[in-house]
């Protein structure tokens, strides 16, 4: 695959941003978007908009045929059983969201244990929180190495006979360690405890099958996978979907409502309760086909080349500090600076169009035991080069200079 | 815009080794104020006479170069000024930050504005803004009283 022609599909690279190229290495924050969904969404509104589900004119019936192409797409693309265990949310914190309140509803009473990871994003720790304060269960969470992993004996360690659902990242958003999710998972049902994978990281970089990993829950964020922000998917077995209670009440997600009580609808539509994010939807298959275009493979190949390339170059730079040395890792490289804040190099760097984020990357429990209050990660996507990293080195060297190091 | 406005030789000074940084034992008013999107905290400690003079005040906290500088400087510039004053300082120096292009007060003498204007290059960062004034909305805080911690978000 030649990168540049990739490169090109992405309408953000071809104007200068504040007059510099753009250096962009935030894609773990959100990815930029190939012309190909942006004009997606153009046609949709423009040549084909009408709510789907609903109405029985051609325009509906068109719409509601694209929107659930994008459903197979997506059962296809991750190799899940039904296209039913798909379900559509306006993101990967929704898909959580509904997991922690359905299954916390259901099956989750006081005392009972939530085992989470010591780098879980907040929002696979707040969800179960608001069940902490309603039910008073109880949060546990698996440590961290002195690489940066959790290993699936950290995780197994931590299991109690009060565990009753086992919530765990794929892959890491600030140490980019990759977990044994298909291990955990063996390792859980050997107990009969259910699995959620926080899938944000993994869905745009790693090789996805459901029925391989069967694992009971994985959570996808659109807009980390070249795809519309305001949507999500939220994989479940089917059993778990037929098993546990709506998640969201209103329209479209009923059989029949009356006066003295009301009958939920069929999968997929039980848990697509109102007007659902239509246009980003149907976008969305086009980030599928985007991806399998290229070939998940050959982007998890590039970005594993960016990565070794980037680790070795900032390994040489004095004075930056690495965070954390998984063996299996995916494509994001957190660092320090000693004596520069990670805020000051993020400001500085973007002077230079070199775009990262500083900051906690919504994991404080991970910074609270690494002590570090912040740290400044460059995340990579298909578009990025090894010129890119380059320029982040040089932007670094500037950066150290400002600060007379 | 030029980084070398925001990062004066005075700024990468106070940052990396601010004055007044740690906590004194007889203080009778302290704030706590955090910025939760960038996790930076600032804990500011005060004495106030019986005059209500600032008779010494001190800081904790970690953050960013702006931040500490900030911090470092306002705790350097309000010691030994009446509460008033104080006020009228944090009031004209958020001003300046804001949308003025100088500072007004008269209770500062002409080398300590000048001081103060070399945080004036975070206007060209709106992000950065509330790095500069994390500090001084937790002294207003710590003078009010108020139990409330301060945060850059609402």
């Amino acid at each position: 695959m030649n990168i540049d022609d990739i490169k090109r599909e992405f309408p953000i690279f071809d104007d200068k941003i504040k007059n510099n190229d753009l250096v962009y290495l935030d894609s773990a924050n959100s990815s930029q978007k190939p012309r190909v969904v942006v004009d997606r969404i153009y046609d949709f509104y423009t040549k084909e908009f009408s709510n789907v589900g609903r109405s029985v004119h051609y325009l509906a019936v068109a719409a509601t045929n694209l929107y659930e192409q994008t459903r197979v797409s997506v059962q296809k693309y991750i190799n899940a059983k039904d296209k039913d265990e798909i379900v559509f949310t306006k993101g990967a914190t929704e898909a959580i969201n509904l997991v922690a309140n359905t299954f916390g509803q259901k099956y989750l009473s006081e005392g009972d244990e939530v085992l989470l990871t010591e780098l879980e994003h907040h929002s696979n720790y707040v969800p179960w929180h608001f069940l902490r304060k309603a039910k008073n269960i109880k949060i546990e969470f698996a440590e961290i190495n002195d690489n940066g992993e959790v290993t699936l004996e950290a995780i197994e360690k931590k299991i109690t006979n009060k565990t009753k659902i086992i919530s765990v990242s794929h892959l890491s958003n600030v140490t980019g360690a990759i977990l044994p999710i298909k291990e955990i998972v063996q390792m859980a049902h050997s107990k009969n405890i259910p699995v959620l994978i926080d899938g944000c990281q993994g869905a745009p970089h790693l090789k996805l099958d459901m029925q391989d990993i069967d694992c009971d829950f994985y959570a996808i964020s659109g807009h980390k996978m070249y795809g519309p922000t305001g949507i999500g998917v939220l994989y479940a077995k089917k059993k778990w979907l037929e098993d546990l209670p709506p998640y969201q009440g209103g329209g479209g997600m009923i059989n029949e409502v009356k006066k003295e009580g009301i009958t939920y609808g069929e999968l997929p539509n039980k848990y697509e309760a109102g007007t659902m994010a239509t246009a980003q939807v149907i976008a969305f298959n086009e980030s599928i086909k985007f991806m399998e275009k290229i070939g998940i493979q050959n982007i998890e190949k590039h970005e594993k080349e960016l990565l070794d390339y980037g680790l070795e170059k900032l390994r040489k730079n004095n004075s930056v500090n690495i965070i954390g040395n998984p063996k299996e890792k995916g494509g994001v490289i957190s660092f320090t600076i000693e004596g520069v804040h990670p805020h000051d190099i993020a400001t500085i760097l973007d002077e230079d169009g070199v775009a990262i984020r500083a900051g906690h990357h919504c994991c404080q429990i991970l910074h609270d035991k690494l002590n570090l209050p912040a740290t400044a990660r460059a995340s990579f996507g298909v578009y990025n080069t090894k010129d890119d990293i380059d320029k982040l080195d040089e932007a670094i060297n500037k950066c150290k200079k400002i600060f007379n190091l | 815009m030029d980084l070398k406005d925001l990062y004066q030789e005075i700024i990468l000074d106070h940052g990396k080794n601010p004055r007044n940084l740690g906590k004194f034992d007889n203080y009778n008013k302290d704030a706590k104020g955090n910025n939760p999107l960038c996790g930076d905290n600032v804990h500011v400690y005060l004495r106030l006479n019986e005059n209500k003079k600032v008779e010494d005040i001190a800081f904790e906290g970690h953050g960013c170069a702006i931040s500490m500088a900030s911090a470092s400087i306002m705790t350097d510039m309000v010691r030994g000024k009446e509460e008033k004053e104080v006020k009228e300082i944090v009031t004209d120096f958020l001003g300046m930050i804001k949308e003025k292009d100088s500072l007004e007060t008269n209770i500062l003498k002409d080398d300590e504005k000048t001081k103060l204007m070399s945080l004036s290059g975070v206007k060209q960062y709106p992000m950065r803004v509330k790095c500069a004034t994390l500090s001084w909305h937790t002294l207003t805080s710590a003078l009010d009283n108020s139990d409330q911690i301060v945060k850059t978000e609402d």
